[in-house]
């Protein structure tokens, strides 16, 4: 129960928790409001062009219903580590007075002790904030910053490429940055097409297993955001047998059955010292992997944990990691 | 006490409850292996035996790198927590009391949370080896603050129960400052043999051996201290030095077990529990059938984990109070009531 509070910044397992927590939260705010308003991430801004930093006041549709910020916004506290890559890749940087102890990209924000996970509501308003963007709405977060006027967005672990676009459009909109937003989000689709086309199609059904911790062994299925990714180069994800093991597609599989499963592939999602120190050495040292295909062709990849567990602009780096590892991988 | 025969019986079923656990457990998991090539590959491990199994080198490699550390490290476990459960048990006449008693959970907890939270976890055996280090001081501490309470075993359980709060809180605290190992902290605090291998087996095998040895050894002892300590005195026994060697031994055990298991609750206190109702209340009796029983319990509860679900898992501490509750309760409606 403790952990419905908690961590978006890495684990899947809290973050689907989360997401679940916030979705409730969001229905009790709709409730409260009786607002039959929608609650999907999409943003209402209209896809004019030209918007410019002058056309304030603007209305956002966040995951926590419509929120309207009335000038640009000056003085932005992001408690989102994704949210603050969002921030700086829109250009609202400048504007950014405190991140979350969470938050460490980019290097010039201003790292504060704030916690994203149980928000402090005073301690958020000592940096008199003019718009509070967040993950969750953790412990009465948005009714209580809503109480002293100031405007929070929620925006929460996304399920969908286009939802990851969406929420940095909303950042764009709601921090006066639409067009660079727009810019941003093209590059990364370019980006991403670029290294996906690149690949081809020689490795289209070549077997991965993505580890998301060791112990016990949790992977995520090609339902989840992280799946959808890799399946975007044609790839088979070993954990979609065991989607029965949780439905919010982060199962915990038997290593025995990772094994014999044959993956061609293993993408580390725990691989940095601080996430669990499973680096592809340690992997391949591990007793009864050494049969593995992915071990014997040395195709075993430590990915960025902290990109590979956001949802933000630095995507297009996650895929182009994959892409390399691809080419090395014989054809199928 | 009991009739030689009764005690051969008990001991018969114990056994035959292991090995059909141990055989059971080897033969099925979501590798798919055939359970006869599996059969025989393993009794064509024994001396003088020569079978050809028909195993592929990446299917031996998962029977015996993979599954069968797994089935002996749960064996383990479970035969270290029974038996730490029982002894406790014993030594406070106490029958609800279980092996994270004294600060031992809490301890392993607080331990295993430092180990990841400012080692990164990193290494094998940092986490394993700050659980096993914690589950000892918490105990320590706890011995320590009820002995400086007062005399008597219900002190030395409050102390316990408050050393165990403040371990909790202390946890909680040094998680709170790094939400970033939230998941891999909660994954440990459920408990998993998921990752067991033969390194784990034999780094807790000597520790294992010495504490079964001096527990099994002080079942007279503690079969004298139910009556009350003055009639152990009058014997020429030592009451506290008695309850101090135990209650070491226990922790011992408990911490080897929870070092590379994690915390899996309630498998301490059913099976000592249940082999009362099967086999009556002498601790010369209890105490090694609650090893073998919840050796054999642990392997079956560690099956269903990893095959109920198959390819995926379920956490051992679901399946341990899903299973073991009502099993637990069968027993005790089916069993003429003995006291305990």
């Amino acid at each position: 129960m403790r952990a419905r509070q908690r961590n978006n910044r890495r684990g899947p397992l809290v973050r689907s928790l989360t997401a679940a927590t916030t979705a409730l939260a969001v229905a009790a705010v709709l409730a409260g409001c009786s607002s039959g308003g929608s609650t999907t991430a999409t943003s209402s801004s209209s896809p004019s062009a030209a918007a410019t930093a002058a056309s304030f006041p603007v209305t956002v549709a966040a995951s926590n219903g419509k929120v309207t910020v009335k000038s640009a916004p000056k003085r932005i506290v992001s408690l989102s580590p994704t949210a603050t890559e969002d921030l700086y890749a829109v250009g609202a940087g400048r504007q950014v007075v405190a991140v979350d102890s969470d938050s460490n990209y980019p290097s010039n924000a201003p790292v504060t002790k704030l916690s994203g996970l149980t928000p402090n509501v005073e301690a958020i308003i000592k940096y008199s904030p003019d718009l509070v963007v967040a993950s969750a709405d953790s412990g009465g977060l948005v009714a209580q910053l809503t109480k002293v006027g100031v405007p929070v967005l929620i925006e929460p672990a996304v399920t969908k490429l286009d939802d990851a676009y969406d929420q940095i459009q909303q950042i764009g909109t709601a921090t006066g940055h639409r067009a660079q937003a727009r810019q941003t989000v093209t590059s990364m689709k370019s980006a991403i097409a670029a290294d996906v086309a690149k690949a081809g199609t020689a490795h289209k059904g070549l077997s991965y297993y993505w580890e998301v911790s060791a112990n016990p062994y949790y992977s995520v299925t090609s339902q989840t955001f992280i799946g959808q990714i890799v399946s975007l180069f044609g790839l088979k994800n070993i954990a979609d047998a065991a989607d029965k093991a949780s439905d919010g597609g982060y199962p915990q599989l038997s290593q025995e059955y990772i094994v014999t499963a044959k993956p061609q592939l293993i993408l580390l999602s725990d691989n940095s010292a601080a996430d669990g120190g499973q680096s592809p050495a340690v992997v391949a040292k591990r007793p009864g992997w050494s049969g593995v295909p992915a071990v014997k062709n040395s195709q075993i990849v430590g990915l960025d944990d902290d990109i590979a567990s956001r949802w933000g602009p630095r995507l297009p780096q996650l895929v182009a990691q994959i892409a390399q590892a691809l080419e090395k991988a014989p054809a199928q | 006490m009991s009739a030689p025969r009764r005690v051969l019986r008990a001991y018969g079923t114990a056994a035959a409850f292991l090995a059909a656990a141990v055989l059971l457990s080897a033969m099925v998991g979501a590798a798919d292996l055939n359970p006869w090539a599996t059969a025989s590959a393993l009794l064509d491990k024994l001396p003088f035996v020569d079978l050809h199994s028909g195993l592929s080198p990446l299917d031996q490699a998962v029977l015996f790198q993979i599954r069968m550390p797994r089935i002996v490290l749960g064996a383990l476990v479970g035969g270290l927590l029974s038996l730490a459960g029982a002894g406790y048990q014993g030594v406070f006449r106490n029958p609800l009391v279980d092996s994270g008693l004294l600060g031992a959970s809490a301890g392993a907890g607080l331990g295993a949370t430092i180990a990841i939270v400012y080692l990164g976890g990193s290494g094998p055996a940092t986490v394993p080896a700050a659980a096993f280090v914690g589950s000892l001081v918490g105990v320590a501490v706890a011995y320590l603050a009820g002995a400086a309470a007062g005399t008597g075993t219900a002190t030395l359980l409050l102390a316990g129960l408050a050393v165990g709060m403040f371990l909790t809180a202390i946890q909680t605290l040094v998680l709170q400052r790094s939400a970033q190992d939230i998941q891999q902290v909660y994954s440990w605090l459920l408990g998993s043999l998921a990752t067991g291998d033969w390194h784990q087996v034999v780094e807790i095998l000597p520790y294992a051996a010495v504490s079964t040895l001096a527990i099994l050894l002080h079942g007279r002892h503690l079969d004298v201290l139910s009556v009350g300590d003055e009639e152990a005195r009058t014997l020429g026994m030592r009451p506290a030095r008695i309850r101090l060697v135990v209650v070491a031994a226990c922790a011992l055990a408990a911490a080897s077990a929870v070092a590379v298991s994690g915390l899996i609750g309630f498998v301490g206190i059913i099976v000592p529990h249940a082999v009362r109702r099967l086999a009556g209340t002498s601790y010369r009796l209890v105490l090694p059938l609650s090893l073998l029983f919840g050796a054999g319990f642990l392997v079956l509860a560690d099956t269903l984990a990893r095959t109920v679900l198959a390819p995926g898992e379920l956490p051992i501490g679901v399946v341990t109070a899903v299973i073991g509750s009502p099993v637990f309760i069968w027993i005790l409606r089916t069993t003429r009531a003995v006291r305990t």
